[in-house]
């Protein structure tokens, strides 16, 4: 019954792995966009409220699911649109115009 | 799930790893962000023609109003409330996973209960997710100043906070396990309804994490939202667990890696661990140490902004320090006319850029940013502090505890052994504050009373548009 919770938490942790690897060679003077954009991604829990919503389980879940794409999609479009919009005003001395 | 969506969500988590990495450096920042949206919208469109989906009408709702919300929110939101945004953000991807995870209870419970692995997941997102959600929103309360930005102590509270989380694993082992002999009690208690055990196990989490964030001050907001930004990650992976998708639990384990690793920068930063932050509440106490040795007075220089802008104006360097204070007062755009104006007589102005500088991780260089201050004038503590020999001037401007030489020399004082910014080896030190009240911390800052130190007390904004017109004629 847990042999497929067990593989997950190996996904999982290996996952933390390459995070733990690819977020250490974020400069700090990208922290801030770095937060925003990480958390867009995190607003990927849409795809579970999807499911919910859309799969007939009744009126209960199915408005709780919706409430949740709300949530999820505020989330990521929110946060990639901040984070873009942060990351345009970064310019370099000799860079052109800014914004 | 079929083995063709596997892959696209697989897809999609490249593109998050991809677009990270591409976070490393300022030229490839914007493409990775792009590329991570991509692999959002591979993730939504696919599960979107999923067999098992029957009803549009609900998602679209969601996904139009959520939509609009954010887009809203990112257009209109200031750079210096971007902590807020953050810390709304966190909640509402904490929020969604204790709906989803409820969601999934009621149905699974209305056809005869779910497995010990599901059940294990979906009370752990349920958890995490509620704490991050109600957390999240005391912490936007805070940095909004709806909430006191006080540490909020009250008698008993690590006690009343350990019975608490008994509470709730007690209530998520009866969701688990219904039927064992010890959750006999518990049953009695609830009845028969699936639903009632849910919704208390919902309302503890939500306290705790109402009372785990209340009692942790202002100064300490960086280090907390940058744990929640690694809760609503847990937050996403648990509900990965919940509804069997390693694309959830992938993305989910690079945002809680993400968060931690910030968390530990930003603890390292003020010298304090965790635990010392999330239960220390700092602050509270800091304000006796304020009265006693506050008062230590001794004698300070005043300058005038006259002479200030003819010291800057004839320095060969230049080093900017900025603190919160310059943002409060909006002054960055100041600072960035001063620095043109010195650099057009061949003055070299630096920003030196303390990792707690703002709010949040990496704060002060967006607010830098906006002004145009080009990203590679921002220096590193560690890269600029050996610079501040070599400076002439050293102007910093409403930052107090991260620039005070007691972190270093004063083994007594509470911010002893903090990583700070060497200011006080420059050759000169222009100090610009509102006044002589002691900062965030309540502690003293003898920087100011040191024979290299002149004090320009003002309003940074007024003081630097001052400034910049002094040095325009000097």
């Amino acid at each position: 019954m847990l042999e497929s919770l067990v593989s997950e938490i190996v996904v999982f942790v290996l996952a933390v792995f390459v995070g733990f690897q690819v977020i250490t060679k974020v400069p700090p003077t990208l922290h801030t966009p770095l937060m925003s954009g990480s958390n867009a991604i995190s607003g990927i829990t849409v795809i579970g409220a999807i499911i919910v919503s859309g799969a007939g389980y009744g009126r209960l879940a199915t408005v709780l699911g919706v409430i949740a794409v709300a949530f999820a999609t505020t989330n990521i479009v929110g946060g990639f649109l901040v984070t873009d919009r942060m990351l345009r005003m970064f310019r370099k001395d000799t860079g052109g115009e800014g914004k | 799930m079929t083995a063709l969506a596997e892959l696209a969500y697989l897809l999609a988590a490249v593109c998050f790893i991809f677009g990270l990495m591409w976070l490393a450096s300022p030229a490839t920042a914007r493409k990775g962000n792009a590329l991570a949206s991509v692999g959002m919208l591979i993730a939504i469109v696919v599960t979107l023609l999923d067999r098992s989906i029957l009803g549009y009408e609900g998602i679209l709702i969601g996904l139009v109003i959520g939509a609009g919300a954010g887009a809203i929110l990112a257009r209109t939101i200031r750079m210096t409330a971007m902590p807020q945004m953050v810390a709304l953000l966190n909640g509402f991807g904490g929020g969604a996973s204790v709906l989803v995870a409820s969601a999934e209870y009621l149905r699974l419970s209305a056809t005869g209960g779910a497995a010990l692995d599901v059940g294990i997941s979906i009370q752990f997102s349920v958890l995490v997710g509620a704490v991050t959600f109600s957390g999240s929103l005391i912490a936007f309360g805070k940095l909004q100043d709806l909430v006191t930005g006080q540490a909020v102590t009250y008698p008993l509270q690590k006690p009343l906070n350990a019975v608490l989380l008994l509470a709730i694993l007690a209530v998520a082992a009866y969701l688990v396990v219904p039927d064992s002999g010890l959750a006999a009690p518990l049953a009695d208690l609830f009845g028969g309804d699936a639903a009632v055990p849910l919704l208390v196990l919902i309302g503890l989490s939500l306290v705790l994490g109402v009372l785990s964030v209340l009692p942790i001050g202002g100064a300490d907001m960086p280090v907390v939202i940058s744990l929640l930004n690694s809760y609503s990650g847990i937050a996403a992976a648990s509900t990965g667990f919940v509804i069997d998708n390693n694309g959830l639990i992938i993305s989910g384990a690079l945002v809680g890696a993400s968060g931690i690793i910030l968390t530990k920068i930003m603890c390292n930063a003020m010298n304090r661990s965790l635990g010392n932050v999330l239960f220390g509440a700092f602050g509270a106490g800091a304000a006796d140490v304020a009265a006693g040795g506050g008062a230590s007075g001794g004698t300070y220089r005043q300058v005038t902004a006259e002479d200030a802008a003819i010291m800057m104006a004839y320095a060969r360097s230049v080093v900017v320090v900025p603190g919160y204070g310059l943002a409060v007062s909006q002054a960055q755009h100041a600072v960035r006319e001063l620095a043109t104006l010195l650099e057009a007589r061949d003055v070299d102005v630096k920003y030196a850029i303390h990792p707690v500088a703002g709010r949040m991780p990496g704060h002060m260089n967006v607010l830098l940013a906006e002004a145009d201050v080009p990203y590679d004038q921002l220096w590193e503590m560690e890269r600029v502090n050996p610079e501040f020999d070599r400076t002439d001037v050293a102007l910093v401007i409403g930052a107090n505890d991260v620039v005070n030489p007691a972190a270093r020399n004063n083994t007594s004082s509470p911010i002893y052994g903090m990583p700070i910014l060497d200011v006080d080896r420059a050759n000169q030190v222009i100090v610009m504050k509102r006044s002589m009240n002691p900062g965030f911390a309540g502690i003293d800052n003898e920087l100011f009373y040191a024979s290299n130190t002149a004090m320009l007390f003002g309003d940074a904004k007024a003081s630097l548009t001052k400034l910049a017109a002094e040095v325009k004629e000097a």
